[in-house]
């Protein structure tokens, strides 16, 4: 018998880009109408090709203003006083119109995130549809969430988040705020405005009263001024580890109350009784979902020395399949970097990573002439004391690092400033219990990695932040009388 | 081989045929390297198969989700397709098969598309033994196999010397492939040695024909089952691990598939042996052919995209093949007349 090995080629399956249409240019939305922003515009471009989508508004301070005003305006005179179950009604109607109107959503996130239209169909869509259903539920039962009877709402929620998962992260910050009975103004990230705006187009389909929801673009400023202004009961921010410290020092002392979801260097720890194959599985799904921009990546992968070859052997195959290419293919395994600026940082990181003694493998893989593009990476011979061990990199980079014992792999584990999430692989459940117990991250994963659930909460240690988002602790954030 | 065994079979053998088994078979009972002592004695085969990394049934339905999102369109539909009509065991498998059945379905595995000659032939022909000798006559010399289940398919309740001369009537008449079950009530209870042993024996009854290995999965259940029963079969000399007889529900799913490539996969690393791979039952549709067709391109690679290497096992699955292929070729759908009858 011979074999002929014919290669399986996959024709390109593009998605169309027909269903969305991009205005020339977005004003900010603010008391239910889009208006021009008084800051200098900016653009925003695909990653994957560098082009430019749109320009769009920047907030200032004054129309920062102008926004936390309407919004105290909503909560004191409509949604404030409003029949919790008609505040769910609305809830509810915005997760149709985000189901409705899905694939315009992820084609939308693929274009200007530059994540795969698998990812932004699969995961992001469906799971910020699944955020406002959850909490929309919830709404009319805030007496039950036990927090004692009648908890109060805050007021007006500011809210700033990353580019990583834009939707997602709105969805993580709007739907617990709106249901627990706050208005918002959320700043969606620089890179990653147009989903947001494009939410800011279901909020009128939905009817929804003006004021309660804001969407003020810009840049890192135009989030200060969202942060700092005197009338926002409640900060929630998600995204780097420094930007959450200067967060947290301009919050000290004021009346607000603060939530942070920060960086974090996960351990994904595989024990010589796991399911290899299964974690091969997890141990890609851990660090190159969203090209690695997740905060809860598996970024350290703990393997038993015992299987150590073994499994990088089976890691390195599997990563020889993944297909790198334009976003909005179908079959597309990794997308695009989200900026040059965090393509420079990766690069940077990788960089030192190897001048300390790493040893860098990558697989061949042609990436495309334009746009901002890394392959996935994986480190061996990595030691606790190396940066790459330590410093979260935000893209799709492995660390390698082993262990003998439960003891070392706990012990290694925990040996990081942040503490978000762990992974755990053995087919051992008392193993697994006994080391979830040990572990100091907000999420520990067994035989699984970066599974998302709106009612399960998230949220970290240490330098990962505080506080918790989602499920029944994700309300805690929005209402008064919930601290016992 | 252990002496209790050897006596058991010989016991076995002597009653209806009294060469079913030979010495020839102990020899070959011994696995390749670097597996030569797995099968020294009952305990140190349970604790091989039983040494096998686990499979985590989540992740394995995950993975198998996850490819079945690929988008297979054009190009590389049209090339799919012609690679699933020659990779197709088309199979019938009743009780009220004939001579006329069987040649009517030669002729269709010979030219599955009658107005088109272009479409690619099929692999084999699968029947049951007593019929192998009609198939083998109408296919001549086109080709395509002649495949025939036996071992008292589908159950594979009987004495091993009957399983034997049911074997070698097949093979006979004209087979050159041979589609055994595996005593899955010796596998359930823990006899691997003997499952094993019955394989090895099959094999040598086969002479020169291809050996594929029925684990029936929907009788194992569990993936880890479906792990250490695909090794077995393997080390036991197996040329294919075939999924299911389709007698049973659920025959071939992804995941077993997935679980069953990737010992393939595995054994062919550790021994250079490449083991092929048959899924049948349950796979109606040309989205079901090129689902597993990606499977095998993602699980283990192009080596195994080859009618040697990986079947189809399945009878209604060709018509929809063809009505695909037809649908790409003039751009519109018709209809089952359009395709023949078997």
């Amino acid at each position: 018998m011979t074999s002929t090995s014919v290669p399986f080629e996959y024709a390109p399956a593009p998605e169309s880009r027909s269903i969305v249409s991009i205005a020339p240019s977005y004003g900010l939305f603010i008391d239910g109408e889009f208006v021009d922003g008084t800051g200098e515009p900016f653009t925003t471009v695909n990653p994957a090709t560098e082009e430019v989508l749109t320009e769009v508004s920047s907030g200032s301070a004054a129309d920062v203003d102008r926004a936390v005003r309407a919004a105290r305006r909503a909560f004191e005179k409509t949604w404030g006083p409003m029949r919790p179950a008609d505040r769910g009604k609305y809830l509810f109607r915005i997760a149709r119109l985000l189901q409705e109107r899905a694939r315009e959503f992820a084609v939308l996130e693929s274009l200007d995130n530059g994540k795969p239209i698998r990812e932004s169909r699969d995961v992001d869509v469906p799971l910020a549809a699944a955020q406002f259903f959850y909490y929309a539920g919830w709404a009319d039962k805030l007496d039950h969430v036990g927090l004692g009877t009648r908890p109060r709402p805050l007021g007006v929620a500011g809210q700033v988040i990353p580019w990583n998962f834009p939707l997602l992260m709105l969805a993580w910050k709007v739907a617990p705020a709106l249901a627990a009975g706050n208005t918002v103004v959320l700043k969606p990230a620089e890179t990653t405005p147009l989903t947001a705006l494009l939410f800011a187009e279901v909020c009128r389909q939905a009817d929804l009263p003006a004021g309660v929801v804001n969407i003020v673009t810009g840049a890192g400023d135009t989030g200060r001024a969202v942060v700092e202004h005197d009338d926002v009961d409640k900060v929630a921010f998600t995204g780097s580890t420094d930007v959450g410290r200067s967060i947290a020092r301009a919050v000290a002392g004021t009346r607000k109350k603060l939530t942070l979801e920060l960086g974090g260097k996960a351990a994904n720890i595989v024990f010589d009784d796991a399911p290899i194959d299964q974690a091969v599985e997890g141990i890609v799904q851990g660090i190159f979902f969203n090209q690695g921009h997740v905060c809860c990546a598996g970024s350290r992968l703990l393997v038993q020395e015992s299987i150590h070859d073994e499994v990088i052997a089976s890691l390195q195959r599997r990563i020889g399949t993944l297909r790198v290419g334009d976003p909005l293919d179908k079959n597309t395994d990794i997308g695009a970097i989200n900026s040059a600026e965090q393509l420079a940082r990766i690069r940077e990181l990788s960089d030192i990573g190897e001048a300390e003694g790493a040893q860098r493998w990558q697989p061949a893989c042609e990436l495309p002439d334009r746009g901002f593009w890394y392959p996935p990476t994986i480190f061996t011979d990595v030691s606790p004391a190396h940066r790459i061990a330590r410093d979260e990199i935000f893209g799709p980079v492995l660390s390698v690092l082993t262990f003998r014992t439960p003891d070392e792999a706990v012990a290694k584990a925990n040996n990081t400033t942040y503490g978000l999430s762990a992974g755990i692989w053995s087919e051992k459940g008392s193993r697994i219990l006994q080391i979830a117990n040990q572990l100091r991250a907000g999420v520990v994963w067994a035989n699984t990695f970066n599974k998302f659930d709106p009612t399960s909460p998230f949220g970290g240690y240490k330098q990962s932040g505080y506080g918790r988002e989602g499920g029944r602790h994700g309300l805690a954030a929005y209402l008064e009388g919930a601290e016992q | 081989m252990p002496l209790a065994a050897q006596g058991r079979m010989a016991g076995m053998t002597h009653v209806l045929d009294p060469d079913a088994l030979s010495d020839d078979a102990r020899a070959l009972s011994v696995p390749l390297p670097p597996y030569r002592d797995v099968t020294r004695s009952d305990s140190a085969f349970r604790a091989f198969l039983h040494g096998l990394p686990g499979v985590d049934q989540v992740g394995a339905e995950a993975r198998v989700a996850q490819l079945g999102t690929r988008s297979i369109k054009t190009t590389s539909k049209a090339w799919a397709i012609d690679t699933a009509i020659s990779m197709v065991d088309l199979t019938t498998l009743e009780g009220a098969d004939t001579p006329g059945k069987v040649r009517s379905l030669a002729a269709k595995a010979m030219r599955p598309d009658p107005t088109d000659p272009t479409c690619p032939r099929v692999a084999a022909v699968c029947v049951y033994g007593d019929l192998a000798g009609v198939a083998r006559e109408a296919l001549g010399d086109s080709g395509v196999h002649v495949a025939a289940v036996a071992t008292a398919f589908p159950s594979g309740r009987a004495s091993r010397a009957v399983k034997i001369a049911d074997v070698r009537d097949a093979v006979q008449n004209g087979a050159d492939e041979i589609d055994m079950v595996i005593d899955r009530g010796a596998f359930l209870t823990g006899r691997y040695m003997d499952v094993y042993e019955e394989i090895v024996a099959v094999k040598e009854a086969c002479g020169d024909a291809h050996l594929k290995v029925i684990l029936e999965t929907g009788e194992l259940v569990t993936l880890d089952n479906v792990r250490r029963a695909s090794w077995l079969a393997m080390l036991a000399g197996g040329d294919f691990v075939k999924t299911s007889t389709g007698k049973v529900s659920p025959a071939a799913t992804l995941p077993v598939g997935l679980v069953m490539l990737e010992a393939v996969r595995d054994f062919r690393a550790a021994t250079g042996r490449q083991v092929g791979f048959k899924p049948a039952g349950g796979i109606r549709t040309t989205k079901d052919a090129i689902k597993h067709l990606v499977l095998i391109n993602e699980t283990v690679g192009p080596d195994w995209l080859d009618p040697d290497r990986f079947r189809f096992g399945a009878s209604s699955l060709l018509n929809d093949l063809l009505l695909q292929r037809q649908k790409l070729r003039t751009g519109h759908y018709s209809g089952p007349d359009y395709v023949t009858v078997d």
